[in-house]
């Protein structure tokens, strides 16, 4: 895996986007974002540009405070930029937290199912396709039970079958495996991308785990802490199987946390 | 393929294995432990009754739990020509509680459902709703008789009163404590509108709204007892009013038995509401697992 370093001040590259007509699968131009007004106003991102393409997979890796979750929520339409444009080019936009937010009334696969109906897909369809998507998260036989009696893990891949339910192209994903054990984040990832690969999904995936951005994205994007900006870009194409505990996985991550240190200690004092 | 074995390893691995439910001797044993600490109040509130009773206190009129078991006895089973029997008297109440619960759970649920979707609404409605429920029932009293006087009306009055605000402000805030993490899910879930409300934000207040509806039935209990009290109708036999006419006739005896009777009918709801807010909870994963 070779890695190319290139600075935030270039403009942003088209990154190899389809010349379709609907554009790239995600475009932010100039996107700044104030929290507040006046004085007291803050400033969460500040002038960010990116693209994604179609079928991409880009980590934001930032410290805290770095505006990682503004820039998804913008990007989702659950919030709107201060100025600049944000745009999906009308693709449908899907997002995951790092709590999964089933609702704990319903079964597993009534939880599928609500999110197939918000999409107003008919009422017989609903049930064979809340199974498909259990079966696609490996959920087969679960979808009986309540959100409560799963594992983390097992309620992490319920959410995002759900989130597979709205039949999104783009993914957003907020530190989705931040609260699970290294062995089920591990096998998470794993799956995350077999699923990517099979439905062609564009991801834009937040984490502060560096290791866990090497080894996900195609590309990782490092933004500074307060305001967010974009002050690092890393293409890591695909050569082949990559692990958590590759070796150009750690080299990658290396060169990410020692960035990153740099950024946090402009804050030190 | 590998990931798919461990993934499913790790599931099976973290998942309960569960207890098994048909276990007779354990659903003796609980019936057991929840059934001792009450047959052991009601020993001790005997015993200390009997002993007061022994001690000679107030001899005139108080009477031990004998004498008052065998007047509820007689109201039940053989009422004297002019009494009526116990059994009229707590239909006739009960009828007025079920009437009047009825039109507070519809008026409360509705004026919640109001208030907690339109803000200028809530502004002013809110505020009264919460004034309204701090108010004891008792006070609405002389204000029914005023308004309707010497009826069933005036009763059902103070019970609505007694109880709507409980019910539409559980409702209130059952909406209000929506979790955020759910209605940012909900909504890019694409749920928008009445569907976020119908299938998100109404079941998210479901535990509230039941809390809402026992406190509304304490309310309106209280309400039905106070107005039952004072509101003599001729011909209408109520529970409140046997206690009014025994307090008069200082039938000690008479008394205790319809308190034993309001006690027993209140108790008993409250029961219901309990087991369903239980249920509730349960299904939500909300009771630790290890005291189910």
């Amino acid at each position: 895996m070779s890695v190319t370093n290139r600075q935030a001040a270039l403009p942003p590259v088209p990154g190899g986007a389809l010349p379709g007509e609907r554009g790239p699968a995600v475009q932010l131009t100039d996107v700044s974002k104030f929290y507040g007004s006046g004085p007291s106003a803050v400033q969460a991102l500040d002038q960010v540009s990116l693209t994604v393409a179609d079928g991409q997979f880009v980590c934001l890796i930032g410290a805290s405070g770095c505006g990682k979750s503004t820039l998804l929520s913008l990007v989702a339409g659950l919030d709107a930029p201060t100025s600049g444009q944000v745009s999906s080019g009308g693709r449908r936009v899907a997002m995951m937290f790092q709590e999964p937010g089933l609702l704990p009334w319903l079964t597993v696969a009534a939880n599928i199912e609500l999110a197939l109906r918000a999409q107003k897909v008919p009422k017989p369809e609903r049930q064979a396709r809340a199974q498909q998507l259990l079966a696609t998260v490996r959920l087969e036989g679960f979808g009986g039970k309540r959100p409560h009696e799963l594992s983390g893990g097992m309620r992490q891949r319920a959410a995002l079958a759900r989130s597979l339910a709205q039949d999104a192209d783009v993914l957003l994903m907020d530190e989705p495996f931040g609260a699970l054990d290294a062995m089920t984040r591990d096998l998470l990832h794993d799956e995350l991308e077999r699923i990517c690969a099979e439905r062609t999904l564009t991801v834009v995936f937040v984490t502060h785990n560096v290791r866990e951005a090497a080894r996900l994205g195609d590309r990782v994007i490092l933004l500074s802490s307060r305001p967010g900006k974009v002050i690092a870009e890393y293409d890591l194409p695909r050569t082949g199987e990559r692990r958590i505990d590759s070796p150009e996985v750690s080299q990658v991550a290396a060169r990410l946390t020692d960035r990153l240190r740099e950024e946090v200690g402009r804050h030190g004092h | 393929m590998a990931t798919d074995q461990a993934l499913r390893g790790l599931d099976n691995l973290e998942l309960d294995p569960g207890r098994s439910g048909s276990d007779p001797g354990r659903v003796a044993r609980r019936a057991w432990a929840a059934l001792w600490p009450k047959a052991l109040a009601i020993i001790l509130v005997l015993a200390v009754w009997e002993l007061v009773d022994l001690s000679g206190w107030k001899h005139f009129v108080l009477k031990g739990p004998g004498p008052v078991f065998a007047s509820l006895w007689d109201q039940a089973f053989h009422p004297g020509p002019n009494n009526p029997s116990l059994w009229g008297i707590i239909g006739n109440t009960l009828e007025t509680a079920v009437i009047g619960y009825a039109l507070a759970l519809l008026i409360g649920t509705v004026a919640g459902g109001l208030v907690s979707r339109i803000p200028p609404l809530r502004a002013a409605v809110g505020s009264i709703i919460s004034a309204l429920t701090t108010m004891p029932s008792i006070a609405w009293v002389p204000f029914a008789i005023i308004l309707f006087g010497q009826s069933t009306s005036a009763i059902l009055f103070v019970v609505i009163l007694g109880a709507a605000p409980s019910i539409a402000g559980g409702l209130i805030t059952g909406v209000d404590y929506t979790p955020p993490l759910l209605l940012r899910a909900g909504r890019t879930m694409g749920l928008r509108g009445y569907a976020l409300y119908r299938y998100l934000i109404l079941p998210a207040s479901l535990p509230a709204y039941i809390a809402g509806l026992k406190q509304g039935w304490a309310f309106a209990w209280r309400g039905l007892m106070a107005g039952e009290l004072v509101v003599q109708i001729i011909g209408h036999f109520t529970i409140g009013q046997q206690l009014s006419v025994d307090q008069q006739s200082l039938d000690f005896a008479g008394a205790s038995a319809m308190l034993i009777v309001i006690l027993v009918i209140g108790l008993g709801v409250d029961t219901i509401f309990a087991k369903i807010d239980l249920a509730v909870r349960r299904r939500r994963g909300l009771l630790d697992p290890a005291a189910g």
